[in-house]
């Protein structure tokens, strides 16, 4: 079909876009920035805000250019002293009961507030508004909601609903009274959110954030009498260089194993290692399934939001769930039962053991009563990407001048198979390489599987080789998971394997990682940038498949004898609760 | 924070048949959550929790797409209300003529709270009204759809008792 094209004249330019475009997209077409705040593209675009008003010839008013559409003939202007004078005053009226404590506040320098008052030349904020002390919800183990800097721009809203499918806030009340919040007072703890922290990505302001555990891990750090070790996952050393100036995209791996022994850790290790247990655990689950008429599609467990929607929405999809404990707690388990007494010849009840993860739902399953055995939790403390950046710049550790080091032994390095852990996809495409090798006694050497890559939200694809029979589908994104169990509950659809992230783009896009701006967002693809640094690592890498990892062969050798065993088992494997999205006893 | 606002009841069986007949009737309907909601609060006189959870999970719409609604439309409401609703004016004519000491006096004679403002056996629930548009007799407190003027603390008991 073809598109229908209109022409419109911005600022005496001529611009040429299909019929159906909004008059913010015509702007961006013929090369014009007009601000923008409440915009998200395709997922908020509302006129909320306010800030993106334009003159249209023949048209009263001043109006909103992200929800007007584009005519043929069609004369915008976007720069005249009535526009600039209305965008101020706009800002100045948001302003007047924002929450303005810039110096102290958690977003400062990364607020599109503050940049955009700089932006439109606001200096000084003529009203005063209504302000009332709001009451700030830090009871969830990953998010805090601070509405008193709530702008009320709804993009965590529209992310919630339109992206993660759970909607588990919304606008309450109304006029002054307008907040965004879950329903009926509730924190964020009780109800239905899934911790992806995807709404803080979405947040242009400093109104959520994540449940900060810097002081736990200084705590563990200053202590003498305690032995700290840290963990790091694959998307962190893809993202992290953000927050020091890099460029999107740039993989500082030996730079953040520097600065977390700088930082004062005891051992500093990679999660990868345990994400080659992982896929030595889970491809012999799904093997035993298939062989032995279990219960299939077998689905990923590394996700903990992922986990927490199937426990509360899905809940006869629990047995499909890989037993697998996530990478981060199998970590934590193998670390604590079998590195630390026999290898470090450490006492593990002296360890506070600490992940490093893009993730805000980590911090909530490191919280859960099933990751941990005799009174040890798996993972004691978790924190993100950026909190990890705070603790580095509070450190006075100046990151750029930093020189590379690698990880500690006798851990070591993990393969190329863990790094795509970090993205959509890699889970599988481990799975997938050491299945074909192992199952084809080797004789197959293929182990780039580009259908199982990119960013779509919904990856189907079928591996057939002698070896090897598999119809699986990679997801990402809550919206595209639940839209296809649901199909699968009908069934209209079949598979044998099914990989599941709740944030779109997996990990590397985490709800933990460094804020990237709107606008940004808009000019970038953050996704693809981030997750090349992943592939890169896997390129380079001398070991591309899980069960090459040395120390992973060490493990089963001398201490777990085989994957499935029923010492893995015990440390390795986990169970999930069902739980109701709504309580149906009531609330408390 | 809401405490009273039928947080831990339990929906009774003949409760979820009735709203889920409500619903039912509104199949044909394009975007009928508002008078849903508006039906199944005549029904059960308010929109506590229980009965919004239960909206969501047989509609399969968010809890928060509802409570949102709720809480927009000053229709609707969260809290109980009693067998009786006594609605205080607080608007000008009748705040001027002390009808907030008659709220108060209210508020203390059925030993209720801001939390929950609806009296154990629910016989009686209070609130305030802006202006019913009868500021000739203030201060007015009106009861179910009896209106009482001039009133002052001390009638206060014999115009209960008529409700007893």
């Amino acid at each position: 079909m073809e598109e229908k094209m209109i022409t419109l004249t911005i600022d005496g330019k001529s611009v040429t876009v299909p019929e159906g475009s909004t008059v913010l997209k015509a702007c961006k077409a013929a090369g014009i920035n007009v601000p923008t705040l409440c915009y998200l593209e395709k997922i908020n675009e509302i006129g909320a805000c306010r800030m993106c008003l334009v003159e249209i010839e023949g048209v009263r008013g001043l109006n909103t250019a992200c929800t007007f559409p584009a005519g043929d003939g069609m004369v915008v202007r976007t720069n005249t002293p009535k526009l600039r004078e209305a965008r101020k005053m706009n800002l100045e009226l948001i302003l007047s009961n924002h929450k303005r404590e810039c110096t102290s506040c958690i977003r400062s320098g990364k607020c599109e507030l503050q940049a955009l008052a700089e932006e439109l030349g606001v200096t000084d904020v003529r009203f005063e508004g209504v302000r009332e002390e709001k009451e700030i919800d830090e009871l969830s183990p990953s998010i805090v909601r601070d509405n008193n800097k709530c702008i009320l721009c709804k993009r965590c809203v529209a992310v919630c609903k339109k992206r993660q499918g759970i909607s588990a806030i919304s606008a309450v009340n109304r006029g002054f009274g307008s907040e965004i919040r879950a329903p009926f007072g509730e924190s964020l703890r009780d109800l239905d959110c899934i911790n992806c922290g995807q709404c803080i990505e979405a947040c242009p302001v400093g109104a959520l954030y994540e449940k900060s555990n810097i002081k736990d891990v200084w705590k563990a750090i200053d202590d003498p009498e305690t032995i700290t070790v840290v963990e790091v996952a694959p998307a962190v050393r893809a993202g992290i260089g953000e927050e020091f100036g890099y460029p999107i995209g740039t993989n500082v791996t030996g730079k953040m194993v520097t600065a977390l022994r700088n930082l004062g850790f005891d051992y500093v290790f990679d999660t990868n290692s345990a994400a080659d247990v992982t896929i030595m655990e889970e491809a012999n689950e799904l093997i035993e399934r298939v062989s032995n008429g279990g219960k299939l599609p077998l689905i990923t467990s590394c996700c903990p939001a992922w986990i927490k929607e199937c426990e509360q929405e899905f809940p006869d999809y629990l047995d499909n769930l890989s037993s697998c404990k996530s990478p981060q707690a199998m970590f934590g388990a193998l670390f604590k039962n079998y590195i630390a007494p026999e290898k470090l010849k450490i006492d593990a009840k002296k360890v506070v053991l600490v992940s490093i993860m893009p993730c805000t739902a980590k911090k909530f399953e490191s919280s859960r009563e099933e990751l941990g055995e005799n009174g040890l939790k798996d993972v004691d403390i978790s924190i993100t990407s950026r909190e990890l950046a705070r603790m580095i710049k509070e450190a006075g550790i100046e990151f750029t001048k930093l020189e590379d080091s690698g990880y500690d032994s006798p851990i070591g390095e993990a393969t190329g198979a863990a790094a795509i852990f970090g993205t959509t996809g890699g889970v599988t495409e481990a799975a997938v390489r050491t299945a074909v090798a192992v199952l084809s006694n080797n004789t197959i050497d293929q182990v780039d599987f580009q259908v199982l890559r990119g960013e779509k939200g919904v990856k189907e694809y079928e591996v057939k080789t002698d070896a090897v029979k598999l119809k699986g589908v990679v997801v990402s994104g809550m919206l595209h998971a639940k839209h296809l169990l649901e199909r699968i509950r009908k069934g209209d659809v079949k598979y044998d394997f099914i990989e599941i992230m709740a944030c779109r783009g997996g990990c590397v896009c985490g709800g933990g990682q460094p804020i990237v701006s709107s606008k940004v967002q808009s000019e970038i693809n953050v996704f693809e940038k981030r997750s090349s640094v992943l592939y890169d690592i896997d390129k380079n890498s001398e070991l591309r498949r899980s069960h090459e990892n040395p120390f992973v062969k060490d493990l089963y050798d001398n201490y777990y004898e085989k994957p499935l065993s029923h010492k893995a088992h015990e440390q390795l494997h986990t169970t999930y609760v069902n739980r109701d999205r709504y309580p149906k006893d009531g609330l408390r | 924070m809401l405490k009273c606002s039928g947080k831990c009841e339990v929906l009774a069986e003949d409760a979820k048949q009735k709203i889920r007949e409500i619903i039912e009737s509104f199949k044909d309907v394009k975007d009928p959550l508002i008078e849903i909601l508006h039906k199944v609060q005549d029904y059960y006189g308010f929109l506590p929790y229980n009965v919004q959870a239960f909206i969501a999970d047989e509609m399969n719409i968010p809890l928060s797409d509802i409570y949102g609604v709720v809480t927009f439309y000053a229709r609707f409401t969260t809290e109980p209300v009693g067998k009786n609703r006594i609605s205080v004016c607080l608007g000008t004519a009748c705040y001027v003529k002390s009808s907030q000491a008659l709220y108060d006096a209210l508020k203390q004679k059925l030993k209720l709270t801001d939390d929950c403002m609806v009296t154990p056996d629910k016989k009686f629930s209070l609130d305030s009204a802006r202006c019913v548009g009868a500021c000739g007799l203030a201060p007015v407190i009106m009861i179910n759809n009896d209106v009482y003027g001039k009133v002052t603390p001390a009638m206060l008991d014999d115009i209960l008792a008529k409700y007893e």
